[in-house]
């Protein structure tokens, strides 16, 4: 069965788009530029779904066995 | 700092007009040297070529050898041969092409269809347009046929038949147009395939082919060289055939054989043809081998690192020094040295060291220059010694080294040791850091690095030395631990049974380095434990169950634990640094679970744990060489009782066996969920094994464990069983109860003969004695067909550690290669050499293993008693 929406499994983590205001904040926090982050692409499934351009940054939440739940952020390639 | 970014890098080939561009010299002579030894001009030594004598200078650039990067010549090719290493490309591209015309061999329609596939996707079509145009018969631009093309590796070529010399190939590929090259992935402004047919040579410069001078005065040139004097005196009659008009049959042979000398010029070592070989009748070393392998340019000079101020020797133990120490062969101090900078404070120190010994070996003074020190001219040194010199002394008692073992399979297989200078010639190392080296003393060799700089030394001391090591930085629990004598030795010490007269005690207590004795805490005698709590510190408090608990948990079951009024002695408490009651075992000792030495390392600076390691040992060490221990056949030989209770069992399980068989065939065993009839059975048969020998091994246990709770306990296997030294109850069952099932690939053994194991067994027997089971122990010694089926089992045991080492070796291998620049910085987070961020937390926990308590941040029931200390 196709599935319509790959945030809907158990799997996927949360992904959500940093606010374009906080961007800023966040670059400057880990002193990184987007090219030395983890990358994302525009056409991934579940940054199709929440609708994240190129040049977006998005933060994912997910289960951890050490921390209980972590924050990643990916950059939209 | 980062300047430039690396965007990519481009592979090419070179054009044959660039070749002659960047030459410096177009090389006509196959003589190197005349015969007074000036190099030939236009020869392969020319000395525009760059320069090897050092003094002279370069006849094209004009540096000297240091600064000269050498030029490049050319040999201008009578005729094209074919370069070999793009004779594969060569082959696609006459595949796929007609001789007449050029063009490729599909229609228009799809060659632009393709083309535009290409400039979006940037694919390499090749094998695909091959494909379709081998079943292509007539060529649809020009309506040629199309005939059959035969590739004879390595350069030879052969169209309907006929051989096609390097020329034709050349003309062929020639009237290939451009924009269908794309489809063969060639970048049209960089690469025209022609190229792949050499009409011109490039001759590397003289600095990659030096000659060498040998003591006699005769010259030896380079694999190189040689080569390339053949191609040039070939090339040469070649012309000269040519020119003087010869048959066209020599002419084509000298044209092979100019083809084969440029081919062996790139790769000697291939496989359709002879390597060329030196007079000595060695194969030539030539451009390929030169990169290629474990010795090319690439594993051998680019990847593989030497280093100055190493040394590499057998490993001993030395149990009398410290955790921390390293005993260095006077014969390795004497060669390698460290400097020492001459100050204010310590300017008398060296000028005695110099004047009063043998160790100080240079003098070397701000301006770099340097003075070999001998006997003679000390006195001489000693006066020229000024504040900013600098001596080169041999290493010395104290100094900081790194010692390291193969395989680094992670950060504690080098650590920082202290110098300790002994004599004879291995490495002396404390049996107690074998552990993280994974050390023994069988012949193992490990290396030993002497840093050069004060940060060196320093950064080794405080980030890599012993003492604060003792806990795994991987999964935060003790690694550096005693283990086998350390642990039974010690184990016996604190027995409750263990009690000295005066003298033993002052003698084991001076052997460890300690000069005062307690008082008595037995009448007139001593326990062990008060020896053993002489090496604690003045204020731990510690209590857990120990070891020995959980080994007599199988015979004597408690009701509750009534801790440390143990009847037993096995709930061990340690109070204002006092063993009050509890054996110490490897509950306290072991590794990755020692509660005792755990608390030493965390709680208490860290030389309390490496002096506790020392004084340890040694006592351990004494008392078990004092005590004796020793096992004698009789402690093997099965009691009566014991040879009672393993017949029942067995005979039980015959039994039992017989049953299941019985149920098998007829097919009423109840199946396992999911397993077949077949399976299940096995199942079962295994299962019944497993607690047969289970009912026998707690029997033996029981047997045996009264001697340690005995008044004079005999030393031997369950001391080591109970202590957790070393070996297991089943171990001792495998002696002195039975084998019981052997087992190959989780499962009994299946393999052998049709329908049953060995030739000795019934056909289609599947009882257990037809199926592996083995009665019998070491001591009575199997029967043939018991020792058989034990054999069976012990050859995948074998088998298995050879090939998981392999394994589980090679992948951590690739991990750690991937893994080994990550760097968790000062925020926490995990990033790449170049910054670029892997974590954004390091374990996205942020937490380091090392100073956690078994992975947990803190241990709350180890909080609360260190809340009571005080």
């Amino acid at each position: 069965m196709p599935v319509e929406k790959v945030s809907m499994h158990y799997l996927v983590p949360k992904h959500e788009i940093v606010p374009s205001e906080k961007v800023d904040e966040f670059l400057r926090k880990f002193g990184v530029e987007r090219d030395a982050m983890p990358k994302i692409l525009e056409k991934d499934p579940a940054a199709i779904e929440i609708g994240a351009k190129k040049g977006d940054i998005i933060k994912i939440t997910r289960a951890s066995h050490t921390a209980g739940e972590a924050v990643y952020f990916r950059a939209v390639i | 700092m980062l300047l430039k970014r690396i965007a990519a890098v481009d592979f090419s080939v070179l054009n044959p007009d660039m070749i002659r561009k960047m030459s410096a010299l177009e090389v006509k002579s196959a003589d190197t040297y005349d015969k007074d030894g000036y190099p030939m001009e236009a020869g392969l030594m020319d000395p525009h070529l760059g320069v090897i004598n050092p003094g002279l200078r370069c006849k094209t650039c004009g540096q000297k050898m240091k600064t000269c990067p050498g030029h490049f010549g050319v040999i201008e090719l009578v005729r094209p041969v074919l370069h070999s290493q793009f004779s594969k490309k060569v082959e696609e591209l006459l595949q796929a092409t007609c001789k007449e015309c050029g063009r490729v061999m599909l229609p228009d329609e799809k060659i632009k269809e393709l083309q535009e596939h290409v400039k979006k996707t940037g694919a390499d079509l090749t094998k695909y347009v091959i494909s379709k145009a081998r079943a292509v018969k007539k060529c649809q631009h020009c309506n040629a046929q199309k005939l059959q093309m035969l590739w004879d590796s390595p350069t030879n070529f052969y169209y309907n038949k006929l051989r096609i010399y390097p020329t034709q190939i050349r003309e062929w590929i020639e009237k290939i147009p451009e924009d269908e090259l794309a489809l063969f992935g060639y970048s049209l402004e960089r690469i025209r395939p022609e190229w792949f047919v050499l009409t011109v040579l490039p001759v590397p410069p003289i600095t990659i082919r030096p000659s060498i001078t040998l003591e006699t005065g005769i010259k030896s040139e380079d694999d190189l060289t040689h080569k390339l004097v053949d191609i040039i005196r070939i090339n040469q009659r070649l012309k000269d055939n040519i020119d003087a008009g010869a048959p066209q049959l020599i002419i084509e042979d000298l044209w092979d054989l100019l083809q084969y000398h440029v081919t062996t010029f790139f790769d000697n070592n291939i496989a359709q043809l002879p390597p060329a070989r030196h007079r000595s009748g060695r194969a030539l070393r030539t451009l390929v081998q030169r990169l290629k392998g474990k010795r090319g340019r690439f594993r051998y000079n680019l990847t593989g690192k030497r280093v100055n101020f190493a040394a590499r020797s057998i490993i001993t133990p030395d149990p009398y020094i410290s955790i921390n120490e390293l005993g260095i062969p006077e014969s390795i101090a004497e060669e390698l040295t460290v400097p020492e900078f001459v100050t204010k404070w310590n300017i008398e120190e060296i000028k005695k060291l110099v004047k009063e010994t043998d160790k100080a070996a240079y003098l070397v003074r701000p301006n770099e220059s340097r003075k070999r020190i001998t006997p003679e001219n000390r006195a001489e040194v000693v006066k020229e010694i000024e504040q900013g010199f600098r001596i080169e002394r041999q290493i010395m008692d104290g100094d900081i080294v790194l010692f390291n073992r193969q395989p680094s399979l992670h950060r504690l297989s080098m650590l920082a040791h202290k110098a300790k200078i002994v004599p004879y010639r291995t490495f002396r190392i404390n049996p107690i850091v074998c552990k993280p080296y994974n050390a023994d003393f069988d012949g193992d060799e490990m290396n030993m690095h002497v840093p050069q700089t004060e940060e060196g030394k320093t950064e080794a001391k405080q980030l890599m030395y012993v003492q604060n090591q003792t806990i795994s930085p991987r999964y935060g629990a003790p690694v550096i631990i005693l283990d086998e004598d350390g642990v039974s030795g010690t184990f016996v010490l604190t027995l409750k049974s263990t009690k000295f007269p005066r003298e033993e005690a002052m003698r084991i207590l001076y052997d460890s380095g300690i000069d005062e004795i307690p008082s008595p805490d037995l009448g007139k005698e001593y326990s062990g434990k008060l020896i053993f709590s002489t090496l604690l510190p003045k204020n731990l408090n510690i209590e857990f169950r120990t070891k020995t608990c959980k080994a007599l948990q199988a015979t004597k079951k408690c009701e509750k634990c009534v801790k440390d009024r143990c009847e037993y002695d096995s709930y061990l408490k340690i109070k204002n640094g006092k063993l009050l009651c509890g054996v110490v075992d490897a509950a306290a000792l072991g590794e990755g679970k020692g509660k005792l030495v755990d608390a030493l390392a965390r709680e208490y600076p860290s030389d309390v744990i490496a002096e506790f390691y020392k004084k340890l040992l040694r006592i351990a060490v004494t008392l078990i060489t004092m005590k004796g221990m020793t096992v004698g056949i009789d402690e093997y030989e099965t009691s009566e009782a014991t040879v009672k209770v393993k017949e029942d069992s067995i005979k039980r399980e015959m039994e039992e066996a017989e049953a299941l068989v019985e149920k098998f065939r007829d097919k009423t065993l109840e199946h396992i969920p999911g397993r077949t009839l077949e399976e299940s059975f096995e199942i079962n048969m295994l299962r019944l094994g497993a607690r047969t020998k289970d009912a026998v091994e707690k029997h033996i246990m029981k047997e045996r464990i009264e001697n340690i709770l005995s008044e004079k306990p005999k030393l031997n296997t369950i001391v080591m069983v109970v202590s957790g030294a070393r070996g297991s109850a089943t171990n001792l069952t495998n002696v002195s109860g039975f084998w019981g099932q052997a087992n190959v690939r989780e499962g009994r053994p299946r393999r052998g003969f049709k329908g049953r194991l060995i030739a000795l067994n019934e056909k289609n027997d599947v009882g257990a004695l037809a199926g592996g089971f083995i009665s019998r122990n070491f001591v009575e010694g199997m029967d043939a067909k018991q020792y058989f089926y034990h054999s069976m089992g012990g050859r995948q045991g074998e088998v298995d550690t050879g090939v998981s080492t392999k394994v589980s070796g090679y992948l951590y291998r690739r991990l750690a290669n991937a893994l080994k620049d990550l760097v968790v910085n000062n925020d926490l987070t995990v990033r790449t050499a170049n910054k670029n961020i892997i974590q954004y937390s390091y374990g996205e926990d942020g937490v380091f293993p090392m100073h956690t308590i078994k992975g947990m941040p803190i241990s709350i029931k180890r909080a609360h008693e260190l809340g009571k200390k005080e």
